[in-house]
């Protein structure tokens, strides 16, 4: 991953959201992984979707909560966007052979990151998210 | 065959439920074998894959077994076998995947993947036996929500889909939220029967004119907004009015979006399919919807709208007799689209 620094943005539209989705994209190499973390309704699927886009990616991007895992191969990199809202453990992400992904020549994105966090590697670009004052507004905190 | 009749196993394992089916001349349940992990997901709140796909491996066999004894039939009589092959969790697809090559290859019986959301579709073959294509499938399960135009046998044109959260999974979501637990689907449902489902005026989210895919992550996110504001101001929550007002703005898009799809391509019929498709409020407005404008609706009864192996025979046997190859060769595709 590209250096992207210690930042902390308030989100206030989905232009907001779009830009630093595709911000990330752009500074995203093979083998990164991303973890987002944040409670429900904070815009996680929302930013995967927008770094997809980034990365070139054509067509749908939604949950993936149902199989825990979509992959994505028409971009700049194979996208392998995960959802382990379900899971209970990080060697439960192991179980469904996400080793591979992890280790691959892609990129992953993981919603709700901190449930396995104990299986994601030191160097994951973290993004978490909260609810912001007003209706609408989110807060993005990028920690490296 | 037996007594004339070609006969289908369908073995499907994609998610919660394993389960096995022998289906007679593609429209009629001779046995329909269903092994429920629910009970075992409900105290994690969700399906956990590596649990699922134990189970699976587990039951698998005497879910086959017990299938045909039911039919009151043995390997011998069975003409085809079909098998759910995506989309679905890996782990859970591959058991039924490895099964049915298995039972194949040792009693040399053709076998066909089916995509297990042809099998939704096909469900309605089994329930209405004179049911033919053409027509509009709505399709609303955890998974998935979608619309799509059946003009033939084993041909699916996808016109629209979700494009965040599925219908079932914002259900999931919502009823985890305000304490109603898992499955999130049918407790909603019976929450919202004692709700007034207009106390909350959740926005109706129906995308850019014409379009027939959904979204219900705003909507969700609307909700946790509502209660969060509720709670902030001290005031209790009404959990079975919360599930109303939800499940109305759920629906109401659903039922909107596929009634304006079989008007757009003149079908006079839509068949509903997915766990989703059991929910009492969207069935009778989908009734009332379509009627308006005289189309029929056509639903499986609950039994047939969870996942199930009869549907999987169905669909399998329509595949087979319009001319899909069988094959040994079959690998599961998690992300197996229409």
């Amino acid at each position: 991953m590209k250096d992207f620094g210690h930042r902390k943005l308030i989100l206030n539209s989905e232009e907001d959201t779009r830009k630093l989705g595709h911000e990330i994209a752009e500074a995203l190499e093979p083998g990164d992984v991303v973890a987002l973390i944040g409670d429900l309704g904070t815009g996680k699927t929302a930013l995967t979707k927008y770094i997809a886009e980034g990365l070139g990616i054509t067509g749908e991007i939604n949950s993936p909560t149902f199989t825990i895992v979509k992959e994505y191969r028409s971009g700049r990199l194979p996208l392998y966007h995960f959802d382990v809202y379900r899971l209970g453990s990080g060697e439960e992400l192991l179980d469904i052979g996400a080793e591979e992904m992890l280790e691959g020549n892609g990129v992953c994105v993981i919603e709700w990151a901190d449930i396995v966090a104990d299986v994601l590697p030191d160097d994951a670009f973290a993004v978490c998210l909260e609810y912001g004052e007003n209706e609408g507004e989110r807060i993005a905190e990028i920690l490296e | 065959m037996k007594d004339g009749r070609f006969l289908t196993l369908g073995i499907e394992t994609s998610c919660d439920e394993t389960a096995a089916s022998v289906v007679a001349d593609g429209r009629f349940v001779m046995s329909n074998v269903i092994s429920s992990q629910i009970d075992i997901h409900t105290a994690y709140g969700g399906v956990v894959p590596e649990i699922a796909s134990r189970k699976h491996l587990e039951r698998v066999n005497d879910v086959i077994g017990k299938a045909l004894s039911d039919a009151d039939v043995t390997a011998k009589d069975i003409d085809l076998i079909g098998v759910t092959y995506g989309p679905g969790l890996v782990g859970a697809l591959l058991i039924g995947v490895a099964a049915a090559k298995a039972m194949a290859y040792a009693c040399d019986i053709p076998l066909v993947g089916v995509n297990h959301m042809h099998g939704h579709i096909a469900a309605n073959y089994l329930e209405h036996h004179e049911l033919e294509p053409p027509f509009m499938a709505l399709i609303v399960s955890g998974g998935h929500t979608e619309i799509v135009n059946v003009p033939a046998y084993n041909q699916c044109e996808k016109l629209g889909g979700t494009r965040d959260d599925a219908a079932g999974e914002a259900f999931d979501k919502i009823a985890r939220v305000i304490g109603l637990g898992y499955p999130g689907g049918p407790k909603i449902d019976r929450a919202a029967k004692e709700g007034d489902p207009e106390s909350i005026a959740f926005k109706r989210v129906y995308l850019e004119p014409g379009s027939l895919d959904f979204s219900f992550s705003g909507l969700k996110t609307q909700a946790l907004n509502y209660l969060n504001q509720e709670r902030q101001a001290g005031r209790e929550i009404r959990v079975n009015d919360v599930a109303a007002s939800f499940q109305e703005a759920v629906v109401e898009v659903i039922a909107d979006k596929a009634v304006a799809a079989a008007g757009k391509y003149g079908q006079k019929q839509i068949v509903m399919a997915g766990g989703v498709a059991s929910n009492t409020r969207l069935r009778a407005l989908m009734e009332e919807k379509a009627g308006a404008k005289g189309i029929t609706v056509l639903k499986p009864s609950p039994i047939l709208c969870t996942d199930n192996g009869a549907m999987i025979a169905s669909a399998a046997y329509y595949a087979y007799k319009t001319g899909e190859e069988p094959t040994l060769e079959l690998d599961a595709v998690p992300g197996l689209e229409f």
